[in-house]
């Protein structure tokens, strides 16, 4: 069953558009990635889908209901929480009340505080220490707890690699596995090629503001990719 | 000696007053980052709010702030979510402007349907009574729970901020509007929240203030200013730097007065510069430079 759908999906800021008609759809337990390079609409699309940006009602379906331009809150009290580029965690909140936040909006399924530590071990040892004041990598590990807190049914991911060291990189990757043996699918928006061709189950490349390429990974040329990302 | 203590005791119970006056700013600032200019006057609209109940109906005045409190609580709601959510943004400048406006337009409606005149609400022998703690040295009973009022206020505060869902919701949406909503926190019901509550506060600041002077329509910009001194002397982002500022604030404003009546409110403005000069974000600030 198709989980996400997304039919020519624009963006504008201001007179600049941003995006020119995205298509791109996410099947239930799949995990899609996006590549692109700086400026080619990937953040854009993410914030269009979270409804930080505005965008047509039918434009986007999920679960098959219209969700394009509702109101982030209810966006994610259906079931996707994002987890932002920068990480974004509240400065003048400890780490559990970072993750507490995520569960504002009280939606029922596998995840809690306990299942997180479980996870995640050096988040429960310093549950009371400020968000900011954790390694870069352990950050990261507050900001995917925080939007799984909302027991999403897709969880995007918006440069989660961006910045850290490939070992913490991968840590946080090898934590994708169990993420989605819980029913969630998810969605990574990444620069860094290899990591996206290894995680994901389907490919989308973004080249200014359209898909350029689409595909399973192990079908897709390296000169086609090469080709799609930098339109060259 | 103990006409000095007499002084000091007086001026950290007006910082009760003070204190109550300055949390509602404190918060509406906290949480909003939005400066309301028509604090004072909404204080001040509470307390003739008051007076028009308590006067014909010959109520006590504590018991009309079961009434007004909450009133006001709904009307700060609805303030927040009908007008000033569509003022914030990256710009500072149109909250302030539209408060401004509010401030005048409060300013002469209450001027139109109460006069010039001064008024107060009389709360009988209460509003003298005092307890002797030596022979030289009294408190009034009146300022004593005030600023017991003002304790509680700031202790329900601390109580909703640290271990509430709401409190979270409210620090998070003050360190990033846009991260919290995609937490699922709706912004606009956050921030109508924060005013409902600020604006009851700020009612009792206005009741407490119409029982212990004289109010006139006219005096909402001055409670805005001792406000104003108040959180800035405690620091942007601690409720309890606020309480120190008002005593601060208060003990100020006594001694001055005790040397010579007419220096009260310089003296309080002269330990506010000078807080300033020592200090500059304040002595407890929290909020940090984003």
């Amino acid at each position: 069953m198709t989980l996400l759908e997304a039919r020519g999906v624009t963006a504008f800021y201001g007179d600049f558009q941003a995006l020119y008609g995205i298509d791109l759809k996410v099947e239930e337990g799949e995990t899609v990635a996006v590549i692109g390079s700086n400026g080619a609409g990937k953040s854009s699309f993410l914030r269009t889908l979270t409804g930080l940006q505005s965008s047509a009602p039918e434009s986007i379906r999920f679960h098959g209901e219209p969700i394009g331009g509702l109101p982030a809150h209810r966006i994610v009290a259906l079931g996707l929480a994002m987890v932002p580029e920068g990480r974004r965690l509240f400065p003048s909140l400890t780490v559990e009340e970072n993750l507490l936040v995520g569960a504002y909006s009280k939606r029922p399924g596998p995840w809690n505080l306990e299942r997180l530590y479980a996870m995640f071990p050096i988040l429960g040892e310093r549950r009371n220490n400020p968000g900011t004041a954790l390694s870069g990598g352990q950050q990261q590990m507050v900001a995917i707890g925080r939007a799984l807190m909302s027991n999403p049914r897709l969880l995007l991911c918006d440069e989660i690699s961006l910045g850290l060291a490939p070992v913490i990189i991968k840590d946080i990757y090898d934590a994708l596995p169990g993420i989605k043996a819980e029913g969630t699918s998810v969605l990574v928006v990444e620069q860094d090629v290899g990591q996206a061709m290894k995680v994901a189950d389907r490919l989308y490349c973004f080249q200014e503001g359209r898909v350029s390429l689409e595909g399973r990974p192990g079908e897709l040329g390296r000169e086609q990719i090469s080709l799609a990302y930098f339109g060259v | 000696m103990g006409e000095w203590i007499n002084t000091i005791l007086q001026g950290l119970l007006l910082g009760g007053l003070y204190s109550l006056f300055a949390t509602g700013l404190a918060l509406s600032f906290g949480v909003m980052r939005m400066i309301n200019i028509a604090h004072g006057d909404f204080a001040i609209l509470a307390a003739f709010a008051a007076i028009a109940v308590v006067e014909p109906l010959g109520l006590s005045p504590f018991l009309v702030l079961l009434v007004i409190v909450p009133l006001m609580g709904v009307f700060g709601y609805l303030l927040q979510r009908l007008i000033l959510n569509r003022t914030l943004g990256q710009d500072i400048l149109p909250p302030l402007l539209v408060t401004f406006g509010f401030s005048i337009v409060i300013q002469n409606l209450l001027l139109v349907t109460f006069s010039a005149d001064t008024r107060s609400l009389n709360v009988g022998e209460l509003g003298t009574a005092s307890l002797a703690l030596s022979g030289e040295v009294a408190v009034g009973v009146l300022p004593l729970i005030i600023m017991a009022v003002a304790v509680g206020v700031l202790l329900g505060l601390q109580w909703l901020f640290s271990a509430t869902p709401l409190g979270r919701a409210f620090r998070a949406a003050s360190d990033d509007r846009e991260a919290a909503q995609l937490m699922g926190i709706d912004n606009r019901h956050i921030y109508g929240l924060a005013m409902a509550l600020a604006m009851s506060i700020v009612a009792i600041a206005g009741v407490f203030l119409a029982i212990r002077a004289n109010i006139a329509p006219s005096e909402g910009p001055a409670r805005l200013l001792y406000a104003f001194e108040a959180v800035i002397i405690g620091g942007l982002g601690s409720f309890w730097g606020t309480l120190v500022g008002a005593i601060i604030l208060g003990v100020a404003q006594t001694i001055g007065g005790k040397f010579d009546p007419g220096w009260g409110i310089l003296a309080g403005h002269l330990a506010f510069l000078a807080v300033l000069v020592v200090r500059p974000n304040g002595l407890f600030a929290r909020t940090r430079d984003r």
